[in-house]
């Protein structure tokens, strides 16, 4: 935290730069934004089918944790059962849809908001209630919320369709513009479309009175309501907000997916968004979209090499919790006043220095997840096995040795590195502390 | 204060009484408070003096009696509906929204008073009377230069400033100082002494303060609280020379 604290500080915008350059700059990220979002399903290896498929996924996820991060990161309230929102959202979209299937006129990239209507309606139910406490009670409440609703949409099979869940179908229905939805890029724009309103409308929000109240009840809701505010009213907007942007990840999730189950509203989903909104980092907004891509991308690559994908996504979110309390978002703004500094890409290097012998390290840990993993899971598979693509017979002390070794003098060189690290960090501090001091002594 | 006519109430305790469990904190206070006076509390330590203030600001609700603000009974009421009706207090423990930036910090205590609620249709950005008034109460508190810090790295006379700031940005027409210049050196608390003078302009002030020097430099009149029961209210030379006051505080000089 202490490093993240000094990134606060030191990178406060500087006095009398002009408001319309922060707008104009404002625009151009937001800009950027959309282009980006615009070409990425055209770049290679994202091409594909798997690849915009992908993207979609990374889109729902980003919607989805932003909202969560308003909740936990600007308001200050830990849920354990966000996806509540989310799955009833994306169960309000797949009816609509059905309906859409069965005649009803209404294009079918309109659906997410019949979810952001269903997600707000059952904020404010449930809201009304949860939000009345903050911390642990708020939490320990948004469980129990969570559990219940998931039985009722196990118990509620007509509405629900149970674990199984209920279907549609996204090409039947107008077309405007000759658009049928069908193939996945047309259904990525439409994800991408809500994405970046949901992104910008979020943004808005935080900028309005009651959006700047969230992190005022958030960092002390007492003070809060001695300057005016009900904090529990305040808290209540937020929990609302973030369940109208919940259900709308969940209705791309039901045009996405044209399926959706029991398990939308499920404690597990519940638990990756604030997985993926704390290994992005709960300060900023952009913070959840780096964890929902991240986090996505583990999910569905990581899933391909190794049947322990979740035991590493478990191992990386506590290495982020205990290294980088300030997430993804955390240590890249941490950089933010080495930018200009000569120091920085010394600092770079020292990064490079250190990672490879960290990496060395890793495979060593992985080979022992691995070997170990199999002979718990698969004990009838034999004792030969293929990693890293190299051929090995688990029954040999060899693997075992090798790994180990791996650890070893990965950590020892990586220890050897680390001061260099430090020593490119203060440097660069110190750079940049002399370039802001004649600032800070002018006024 | 020679006005000979009955002067109006800006505060009016009538009989207030407080209880822990089954110890009495609060035991019978009734108070006066005139528009436009600073009015200090004093007393020894535990006497309930920040109980007082919690009972008044709507921290706590009174046991029995009742508390009269511009004439209209608030005691029992959320804190944000006193604040409402014009009171505003500040903390003895520094009480700041410490990840906010000390123009933050007071622009989110200027919004209600000046009538933005929970506004969602606004861009904080561009409420030009927002902005504007909390920069002025930046320059008021001495912090303009420490505007975009975060007020959890302060020092701890900026944190106290800032504590002011937070309480008096507001319209509150009685403003309530919780030992404004607790743990702060003697230039610390001249200076505190200057801001609460020129903050109090217009407006009434009750502050609870340990520093004897700063309370007869402000008050008009001071109130003793002993034992959750007030023994004497008058003019600070009246008190001084005051037995009983000088028995509660045997011991202890009231010549700072």
């Amino acid at each position: 935290m202490k490093s993240a604290d000094v990134a606060a500080d030191t990178a406060a915008p500087q006095p009398g730069s002009p408001l319309r350059a922060i707008a104009g700059s404002r625009l151009a990220h937001w800009l950027a934004v959309a282009l980006t979002l615009l070409a990425l399903p055209h770049l290679p290896g994202l091409d594909g089918n798997f690849g915009r498929s992908l993207l979609s996924q990374m889109g729902i996820a980003a919607v989805f944790a932003v909202s969560y991060s308003l909740l936990l990161g600007q308001t200050g309230l830990l849920s354990f059962g966000h996806a509540v929102y989310f799955g009833l959202g994306a169960y309000a979209s797949i009816h609509l849809m059905r309906a859409i299937d069965a005649g009803l006129a209404i294009p079918m990239p309109l659906v997410p908001l019949a979810g952001a209507a269903a997600g707000l309606f059952f904020g404010m139910l449930f809201g009304s209630v949860t939000t009345r406490r903050a911390g642990v009670v708020f939490a320990l409440i948004s469980l129990g919320v969570g559990e219940l609703v998931f039985a009722a949409m196990r118990i509620l099979q007509g509405f629900s369709g149970g674990e199984e869940g209920i279907t549609a179908n996204r090409g039947i229905g107008p077309h405007p513009f000759g658009l049928s939805f069908g193939p996945q890029l047309q259904v990525y724009y439409v994800i991408a479309f809500w994405a970046m309103a949901a992104a910008l409308a979020l943004a808005a929000f935080l900028r309005t009175p009651v959006g700047r109240m969230c992190n005022a009840v958030r960092d002390n809701p007492e003070r809060a309501a001695f300057v005016g505010y009900d904090p529990v009213r305040v808290r209540f907007v937020a929990f609302s907000v973030a369940a109208a942007f919940a259900g709308l990840a969940g209705g791309l999730h039901a045009l996405n997916y044209e399926i959706v189950a029991a398990e939308a509203v499920g404690a597990g989903r519940s638990g990756t968004v604030l997985l993926m909104t704390y290994i992005g980092g709960v300060q900023h907004l952009f913070g959840a979209v780096l964890g929902a891509i991240a986090i996505t991308w583990l999910q569905v690559s990581l899933s391909d090499y190794t049947t322990a994908w979740q035991l590493y996504v478990g191992l990386f979110f506590i290495g982020m919790v205990l290294f980088a309390p300030g997430g993804l978002s955390g240590l890249l703004l941490m950089h933010r006043p080495i930018l200009a500094t000569r120091a920085l890409g010394r600092v770079l290097a020292s990064y490079v220095g250190a990672a490879i012998p960290a990496l060395l390290a890793c495979c060593g840990a992985i080979a022992l997840l691995e070997i170990n993993y199999r002979r718990a899971t698969q004990p009838d598979a034999g004792t030969r096995m293929r990693l890293f693509g190299i051929s090995l017979d688990t029954s040999t002390p060899w693997p075992w040795l090798a790994a180990l070794a791996l650890i070893a003098i990965g950590a020892w060189l990586a220890r050897l590195a680390a001061p260099r690290v430090k020593a490119a960090w203060a440097e660069a501090m110190e750079e940049a502390a002399a370039r802001s001091t004649p600032r800070k002594g002018a006024p | 204060m020679t006005a000979t006519a009955p002067k109006p109430r800006a505060l009016e305790l009538k009989d207030l009484r407080m209880r822990f469990g089954a110890t009495p904190v609060i035991r019978g206070v009734s108070l006066d408070v005139y528009e436009g006076e600073r009015h200090a509390i004093i007393g020894p330590n535990g006497a309930g003096k920040s109980t007082l203030f919690n009972l008044i600001s709507g921290r706590f609700a009174p046991t029995s009696g009742s508390i009269l603000l511009g004439g209209a009974p608030i005691e029992g009421r959320d804190p944000f509906q006193i604040y409402r009706r014009g009171l505003a207090r500040s903390f003895q423990v520094t009480n700041i929204f410490p990840r906010l930036s000390v123009f933050e910090n007071i622009r989110c205590s200027v919004l209600w008073s000046l009538g933005y609620r929970y506004s969602f249709g606004r861009n904080v950005a561009k409420l030009r009377d927002a902005n504007a008034r909390a920069d002025e109460v930046l320059e008021q508190i001495g912090l303009a230069a420490r505007r975009d810090a975060r007020a959890g790295v302060l020092t701890y006379a900026e944190q106290r400033a800032l504590e002011i700031g937070i309480t008096i940005a507001g319209k509150a027409r009685v403003i309530l100082l919780d030992e404004p210049t607790a743990g702060m050196s003697r230039a610390e608390a001249a200076r505190a002494v200057a801001l609460i003078r020129s903050i109090s302009a217009g407006r009434t002030l009750v502050m609870v303060e340990h520093d004897m020097g700063v309370v007869f430099d402000l008050a008009d009149r001071i109130s003793v609280l002993v034992y959750g029961e007030i023994i004497a209210t008058d003019a600070p030379a009246r008190i001084r020379e005051n037995a009983a006051v000088q028995a509660a505080y045997l011991g202890t000089s009231l010549h700072a």
